[in-house]
């Protein structure tokens, strides 16, 4: 309904060809070499089809980002991939998404590990309200990766270094995380996110309460963190996706519309609704 | 027409409508402004008189007549056999002792009838007084020394006043000839007005000169302490549970309304079934405080659930996520995060609990804490009472000087409260964090 109204607002401003949903994704859906491959996966929130038969693989030391309108079920996606919508007690996930060749939804797969090696950053920084020193030592601690202080003291400087923060707080590692400012704490997440040493790093839209000039700090970090890590990022500034991403794929009413190269998509996108969000026709 | 119903009303038809809707809604503020400040100086007012009230009659409670008398200790009269300790004391002859001081005292009084007289000034416990002033200074034997004895509660209502000496002798409880002796004491300067060490330093009696609190006072704090053993870790772990674990179906929602309602069912309901349960059924011994504890630690745990599950769910969804998205186990997430922020909410809803509990004299009275208990309470299965029966069972009382000895009471109790609610208030501010 939903759908039918937005395709005929857009047809009668737009002389494009008539925008109907493709039955599968166009673009190049498969990486590589996958870090991750989701399969046919359909996310339900009590009746409501949040996620259609979206399949996508994420190519191992790529950044690739999920773009499109609010609603279109992208955090939901991305939330798919370490299994933090296990929180959210009416959200049912069918298909299967793979890890190194097993299924994170297999009844066999432990989430606390799996956590552990698709580490998140969320939209809002959500630092504890612990010292910064705790704050990046918390997984690592839980986890058993440090055998002594000393190591664990390394593991934080090493993260809070990665993350660019190293120099900004060295000496008040025992000052609560909470008192930095928005753009150091979402920093000081991404340090904690990495303080684990995760394989995959999911971030969703982790500058959209930040400021430009914090902005522009995050998309350096995750330029420099693409070395080592694969980055899953949700954003709604198309100018972020494209300056840091390699591949996009753009969501649209839950279903996966097209996924290519980040330059191919936004320099000449297969379909019309892509085109229509990436030159803010709508959305 | 049409055209002026379309185009609205001008700029200066709307202002002065606005204006005059103004006028209207600052009247409105004003009459709403003072509503509530006449609630509250209502409120104020009541308070006051309340306090006023207890106070007034409880701070004369706190003090009470005491008599000097120079008793000569003499060991063959006190300590027969010559050990110095209770069993041995126990043979002496005290109450012959005081009263050879009190008659002393009286220049000697003779006759029969006299010496009646003389005796009914002091209280019947002086004896027992004496003893344990012999047991604690045992290096005082065989000297005399001036020891203060209270007075008997008729000779003390009537020094404060409440007497008069106009009444006709038949009609008072004191006779013509004690307030000779009492009129002889005062101006020998032996009549002392102090703070009252039998208030907080004795035990349930009948005689209100004799009557304290400290046997209600311990007793309450053992039975708090069951309760909050007992409730504190229950409730939480009940909130816990239902918060971030139980599936919301339709069985955790009927769990849910059903505590809701515990809380709201009349506390001497809890005294039955504490009564049918732990006393006829699990055959535990009455007026113990640890039936006494486990009845109040089920009148509380709904406040403690209910206020806990309150301060569970403030805690920010994000932190949950941050720590869940590291890698955090539901349970770490719970001990690690949840918890610690939780606990300032918890601590003052188990605290107000706490508070409810330490006031409730109804399901007390069910499981027999209403006995009259001389003895205080050396431990929870040891038969006992509390302050606010302790109190009621004062109120109930004739003698006229119970009435302050019951505002006393009172006092001591809402000393407590307020004690208790300023530590919830401290704990509050000390573990609250901010993010």
């Amino acid at each position: 309904m939903q759908l039918e109204e937005s395709s005929r607002m857009v047809q009668t401003t737009s002389t494009l060809e008539a925008r109907t949903i493709p039955d599968s994704t166009l673009g190049q859906i498969h990486a590589d070499n996958p870090r991750m491959k989701a399969r046919n996966v359909d996310v339900f929130y009590a009746d409501k089809h949040a996620i259609d038969n979206i399949s996508l693989d994420i190519g191992s030391g790529q950044v690739i980002s999920f773009i499109g309108p609010s609603g279109c079920g992208k955090s939901t996606f991305l939330r798919c991939l370490n299994r933090m919508n296990d929180t959210i007690d009416s959200c049912r996930v069918s298909g299967e998404i793979m890890i190194d060749d097993q299924n994170i939804y297999d009844s066999s797969i432990d989430v606390v590990l799996l956590r552990a090696r698709v580490g998140m950053v969320f939209q809002k920084p959500n630092p504890f309200p612990k010292s910064i020193f705790d704050n990046v030592a918390y997984g690592p601690r839980i986890h058993g990766l440090a055998t002594s202080k000393v190591e664990l003291d390394h593991i934080v400087e090493t993260s809070l270094q990665r993350a660019g923060l190293w120099e900004e707080v060295k000496d008040r590692l025992d000052q609560p995380g909470t008192g930095l400012s928005g753009g150091q704490q979402q920093r000081l997440c991404i340090a904690r996110a990495i303080a684990v040493s995760p394989e995959v790093i999911l971030m969703d839209e982790p500058c959209s309460a930040l400021d430009p000039i914090a902005t522009a700090k995050i998309e350096e970090l995750i330029s420099e963190l693409r070395e080592q890590y694969t980055i899953v990022i949700v954003t709604h500034s198309m100018q972020q996706a494209a300056r840091v991403s390699d591949r996009t794929a753009y969501f649209h009413l839950g279903k996966l519309i097209e996924v290519g190269d980040t330059k191919q998509v936004f320099t000449n996108p297969l379909h019309a609704l892509t085109q229509d969000y990436i030159t803010g026709r709508f959305g | 027409m049409s055209d002026q119903v379309s185009l609205g009303l001008s700029p200066e038809r709307a202002a002065e409508r606005v204006a005059e809707s103004i006028s209207f809604r600052k009247r409105r503020e004003n009459r709403f402004l003072f509503l509530g400040k006449s609630a509250v100086a209502v409120a104020l007012g009541f308070l006051v008189l309340l306090f006023a009230g207890i106070l007034s009659k409880g701070i004369p409670g706190l003090f009470q007549h005491y008599v000097t008398l120079d008793v000569q200790l003499d060991a063959e009269r006190l300590d027969p056999s010559g050990q110095g300790t209770l069993e041995s004391l126990a043979d002496g002859d005290f109450d012959g002792v005081v009263r050879d001081a009190l008659y002393e005292a009286l220049g000697g009084p003779t006759g029969r009838k006299a010496k009646r007289q003389a005796r009914k000034l002091i209280s019947s416990g002086s004896g027992q007084r004496l003893m344990h002033h012999v047991l604690d200074n045992p290096d005082q034997m065989r000297s005399k020394v001036a020891l203060q004895f209270a007075v008997d509660d008729d000779v003390d209502t009537f020094l404060r006043g409440l007497i008069s000496r106009d009444t006709p002798e038949a009609d008072r409880r004191v006779s013509d000839q004690m307030i000779s002796y009492i009129d002889l004491l005062q101006a020998k300067g032996r009549i002392s007005y102090e703070i009252s060490d039998y208030l907080f330093f004795g035990s349930a009696s009948r005689d209100a000169e004799m009557a304290g609190i400290r046997g209600a006072l311990v007793g309450s704090i053992l039975t708090l302490l069951v309760c909050i053993v007992i409730a504190f870790p229950l409730g939480v772990a009940t909130a816990v549970y239902l918060e971030e674990m139980a599936p919301k179906n339709r069985f955790t929602e009927i769990i849910e309304i059903n505590i809701n309602n515990l809380a709201a069912v009349p506390s001497v309901v809890f005294g039955i079934m504490g009564l049918a349960v732990f006393i006829v059924i699990f055959g535990m011994p009455r007026s113990i405080p640890l039936v006494g504890g486990i009845v109040l630690a089920l009148m509380t745990l709904p406040t403690i659930i209910i206020s806990s599950r309150a301060s569970i769910r403030a805690v920010p969804p994000s932190i949950r996520d941050a720590a869940l998205g590291v890698g955090a186990s539901k349970m770490q997430t719970i001990t690690h995060h949840v918890l610690p922020l939780a606990m300032p909410g918890m601590l003052t809803g188990t605290i107000i609990g706490m508070a409810q509990a330490l006031g409730e004299t109804a399901p007390l009275l069910m499981i027999g804490m209403v006995a009259f208990i001389v003895d205080v309470p050396s431990g929870v299965t040891e038969p006992g009472t509390v302050l606010p029966v302790q109190i009621f069972m004062w109120a109930d009382f004739a003698e006229r000087m119970f009435i302050q000895k019951t505002s006393a009471a009172i006092i001591v109790l809402l000393a407590f409260l307020i004690s208790m609610n300023a530590a919830a208030i401290f704990l509050r501010k000390k573990l609250e964090r901010r993010w």
